[in-house]
């Protein structure tokens, strides 16, 4: 397998010499399955952290033969563990802008919205200034394009795509029934693409780059760097760009105290790497996903509590629509703290891990289906402290 | 229409593009077990969340399992429903849905009714492995509809129903997570929400978390006190839904066997609402002249269309969402009202029995009738003109409960006076119906010609919306009908834009009209029931020897003896009603 060495990467926040509005000036003046191709040859994968190529979701959309598309950047950023959205928007938000506007261009949409995560509220004021300046700078180019804030009310869930065009048009912010996906039937039922913040931050700079540089970094599986949000136990708890392709042991040589046990991978919903495991997982798509969050945890903390505090968050944040997840993550959170009294034995956690893979092939979206990763990663890795 | 190939099970199925996974397994004999999905063809209806999860299938290729119910066949899909994966995924879903579920079957209202109970039953659970938590919420008692949403289990039916169906926008998600409910907004009591108490909710809960106010205890005391009459009405729909409680194939009419356990259960005088239908119209079709010929006199502002009103939902429905069209309904008082106003009168006297004495009870399809009999302006000095207003499904209940043997019972006879009832009494159980009543007898006074043909087929149907110009001999009278809410709801913005004109329209809130009410015999989301029922009523009106409401000879003699003429003042007071605005108010209940 390939592996890279942990390297630092200046491409998301660098702004020197670049002109994000000169960016999409540039890329509108090509074919717009030039651009596809390029997107689809860089091997951008979503950066949110399903990892669906970013090329084909662009091609699908502008496949689709529909007078009504939509953009929309997901900047409903409620990982736990997860904040390098934040900063992106607060930095460098015009590459964000600039990422959605060649995505307009190349799909045939002539609207986009930031579904902005509640909390952000506060970047609202800013974001809209500069909005209003690129806006207008699109209208001078003559592109037929606007972007609008759409602000989000506190609901993990809506960070799930459907959900999250449902909290847009004004439901309930519940997840679809899948398929259709979005880039058939999306935002108001039309074909739409859906990108994470920091992906259209790399659409930008592919366009400004080419896909060759981007295409250079990272692996055949996991090309490109990516955004990490490091806290936990470290001593360099923040916002980093890293090559993808390296192993955990490599991070954590660089982020680590010098007691980490374990690194909770990709938010609640990833999963967690034991200290054994380091040096043979390797941080990608290729080995274990992540949109972002990485918490070191060293030997002071109690996995038990840990895990205790995912399933506490699965149960309040489920949407409540399908079985598995809205009884499921109540189970498991019950039924680890009955075993932790001694009112069930350690064998009823074997019940557990089958409800929590049950879940993982039953529930309905992405919430449900991933409680799995934290729960058996945890109780498989730390079965003594979940037990005493 | 594209046609795809696909094997389900190993038998191969040939589907139209677009069928679910569900319905192509259907084809061949292979029944998917679901709970949250509800499909009633026939009237448009579909609920499929996909959010139980009990229908998971194994699709091959496909990391996780799909809902059979809400995933669409694709060309040469290799479906399994019964694999060890999915068995013991879909157990272990319903095991999940019992662990939050109080197991007080035995003294449930759904017991032996319940779809959750048969699943549960079906799927062999014999154990739930898991022992979690039991969502607790306050009940919510209306005067129509018990809410106990410890029993829920999210299947959105009642939301379906009450939002797409009926947009009365009564009830949704509240919270979320373990805590979400289904509620009224800001989890209010449904009497603070616009409910119209149509019943819709509780006839698709699939489990006891939406049930009816029972009010049988109350009646069985009524009928044992040595010191009251006790008289009973029938709704038309009744007879054409009872026999399924107990056994009988649905559309089976037991108006005989009906009667007959009525009169075994003690009531002192067993009466049809069918008679009071026949008032109704009589009211209700001079008030439609009245205004027609007023009109045709170029006289402005008559209030047209004018909008049937035996429809208490309904009722509910305009004073909440159109309390500005509040002065075009008829002012008639629904038929069950008008037989309590008249038996606590008319016929009180005739038996010469106080007021007080006589305990009124009907049995009807509906649920929103409790409400309705409870309301002020249908009580003197507050003694309501119907004491009790019973479910078809109470009913049965309560014959069971005095074991009789249903099936064994010979027919009988209504009592008179007000036992009598025309064809046209009969149709009023039906969309559609009110109306046809309506015209047989309008036509006649109108045209003063007898019209030959009776039925007014044109009328006739399913279709949610309808409309239909009759000939009043030369003059083109034009109806338009519609059942469930939201299709009156477009109706009535119809004529309010002014895209479309009539002179008369018939609205009843439940799909069918009164046969798909809130209180009949559970359809377990097969809407041919309602149609068998339709069938059903029509067959009876069919068989009777009057067919039209003014040839009624026990009508006639009560305008003779008492009331004088159709909307006479004392027709008035005793017949008609006024409506409120109740756009911004809450409803205001009595408490027993």
């Amino acid at each position: 397998m390939e592996i890279k060495t942990m390297k630092r990467v200046d491409i998301i926040f660098a702004m020197e010499g670049v002109d994000p509005v000169k960016v999409v000036e540039n890329a509108i003046k090509r074919d717009q399955d030039d651009i596809i191709l390029d997107m689809i040859d860089s091997g951008l994968k979503g950066r949110g952290g399903a990892g669906f190529p970013t090329g084909l979701k662009w091609k699908f959309t502008r496949n689709e033969d529909s007078l009504e598309k939509y953009v929309i950047c997901n900047a409903d950023e409620g990982e736990p563990g997860t904040f390098k959205d934040r900063e992106i928007l607060d930095r460098v938000s015009e590459k964000v802008f600039a990422g959605m506007a060649i995505c307009g261009y190349t799909i045939g949409a002539r609207e986009g919205f930031i579904y902005l995560r509640g909390e952000y509220n506060f970047l609202l004021k800013k974001l809209n200034q500069k909005l209003s300046v690129f806006n207008a700078a699109m209208k001078k180019l003559g592109l037929d394009f606007v972007i609008e804030i759409c602000s989000g009310s506190g609901a993990y869930i809506c960070g799930e795509e459907s959900a999250l065009f449902e909290s847009m048009e004004g439901k309930r912010g519940e997840p679809r029934n899948k398929p259709p996906y979005p880039t058939v039937s999306g935002y108001l039922g039309k074909p739409t693409v859906i990108n994470n913040v920091e992906t259209l931050v790399y659409a930008c700079m592919i366009n400004r780059l080419g896909a060759e540089e981007f295409k250079a970094l990272g692996t055949k599986d996991s090309r490109g760097s990516k955004v990490f949000s490091i806290s936990g136990d470290t001593p360099n708890a923040g916002i980093y760009e890293l090559e993808l392709g390296m192993t955990v042991d490599s991070f954590v040589q660089e982020f680590g105290d010098g007691d980490t046990k374990a690194v909770q991978v990709g938010g609640a919903a990833g999963g967690c790497v034991p200290r054994k495991q380091f040096t043979d997982t390797v941080i990608g798509y290729e080995g274990i996903p992540t949109g972002g969050s990485m918490m070191l945890f060293n030997s002071t903390r109690s996995m038990y509590n840990v895990l205790h505090d995912y399933l506490e968050f699965f149960t309040e944040e489920s949407c409540e629509q399908c079985t598995p997840c809205r009884v499921g993550c109540q189970q498991l959170l019950m039924g680890i703290e009955m075993i932790k009294r001694g009112e069930r034995t350690p064998a009823y956690l074997e019940d557990l891990k089958k409800l929590a893979k049950t879940m993982k092939i039953s529930a309905k979206c992405g919430l449900g289906q991933s409680v799995a990763n934290p729960f058996v990663s945890i109780v498989n890795n730390f079965k003594e402290e979940i037990i005493y | 229409m594209e046609l795809i190939n696909l094997t389900i099970d190993n038998k191969a199925v040939k589907v139209e593009n677009g069928t679910t996974i569900l319905k192509a397994a259907s084809k061949v004999g292979i029944k998917i077990p679901t709970l949250c999905y509800l499909g009633l063809d026939d009237l448009g209806v579909e609920n499929k969340p996909g959010g139980c999860r009990i229908c998971v299938v194994e699709v091959e290729g496909r990391r996780n399992l799909a809902p059979a119910c809400a995933t669409n066949c694709a060309e040469g899909m290799i479906v399994k429903s019964n694999s060890m994966r999915v068995l013991n995924a879909r157990k272990t879903v319903l095991e999940l849905i019992l662990s939050d579920h109080p197991s007080d079957c035995l003294v449930c209202a759904k017991n032996g009714n319940c779809d959750l109970q048969s699943m549960a039953q079906d799927m062999g659970v014999r154990e739930i492995h898991y022992q979690g938590e039991q969502s607790h919420y306050k009940e919510d008692f209306s005067p129509s509809i018990i809410r106990e949403m410890d029993k829920c289990i999210m299947c959105r039916r009642c939301e379906t129903m009450c939002n797409d169906f009926q947009t009365v926008g009564a009830l949704s998600g509240v919270h979320r997570g373990f805590q979400a409910v289904v509620a009224p907004a800001f989890e209010q009591d449904l009497v603070k929400s616009p409910c119209t108490f149509c019943g819709q909710c509780v006839a698709v809960c699939p489990t006891g978390a939406l049930t009816e106010v029972d009010h049988t205890n109350q009646v069985i005391r009524a009928l044992a006190n040595p010191r009251k009459k006790v008289i009973v009405q029938t709704a038309p729909a009744v007879r054409a839904a009872l026999g399924e409680s107990f056994g009988e194939e649905p559309g089976t009419l037991v108006t005989g066997k009906m009667v007959t356990a009525l009169r075994q259960l003690g009531f002192d005088y067993v009466f049809d609402t069918d008679f009071a239908a026949d008032l109704t119209i009589m009211e209700e079709g001079t008030e439609l002249l009245d205004r027609l010929t007023r009109h045709l006199n170029g006289e402005e502002n008559v209030a047209l269309p004018i909008l049937t009103s035996c429809c208490p939902a309904w009722v509910n429905f305009f004073e909440h969402y159109f309390p500005e069209m509040r002065d075009i309904p008829s002012t008639a008082r629904s038929p069950q009202q008008m037989f309590g106003s008249i038996a606590k009168t008319y016929f009180a006297d005739m038996i010469e029995t106080k007021r007080e004495d006589l305990v009124v009870v009907s049995i009807m399809p509906c649920l929103a009738k409790k409400y309705e009999c409870q309301r002020d302006e249908f009580s003197v000095d507050g003694n309501p003109d119907v004491d009790y207003s019973i479910s078809t499904r109470e009913l049965a209940a309560l014959i069971k409960q005095a074991n009789i043997d249903f099936d064994s019972l010979e027919d009988s006879d209504f009592d008179q006076p007000m036992g009598e009832s025309s064809g046209a009494g009969v149709i009023f159980g039906t969309t559609g119906g009110v109306i046809e009543a309506a015209s047989r007898t309008a036509y006649e006074l109108f045209t003063k010609k007898k019209h030959e043909r009776i039925s007014f087929e044109e009328l006739r149907g399913f279709d949610g919306i309808r409309q239909a110009t009759l000939d009043f001999d030369g003059l083109p009278i034009k109806i338009g009908i519609a059942h469930g809410l939201g299709n009156a709801r477009k109706l009535l913005e119809s004529i309010q834009d002014g895209s479309c004109e009539f002179h008369a329209i018939e609205i009843m809130a439940c799909p069918g009209g009164c046969i798909g009410g809130g209180g009949q015999p559970l359809h377990h989301g097969k809407s041919s029931i309602l149609l068998a029922r339709q069938k059903a009523i029509y067959a009876e009106d069919s068989a009777k020897p009057i067919r039209k409401s003014h040839e009624n000879k026990y009508i006639q003699e009560l305008y003779d003896k008492f009331l004088g003429k159709p909307m006479s003042e004392k027709a008035h007071h005793l017949l008609h009603t006024h409506y409120f605005d109740r756009s911004g108010s809450d409803i205001v209940i009595k408490k027993d």
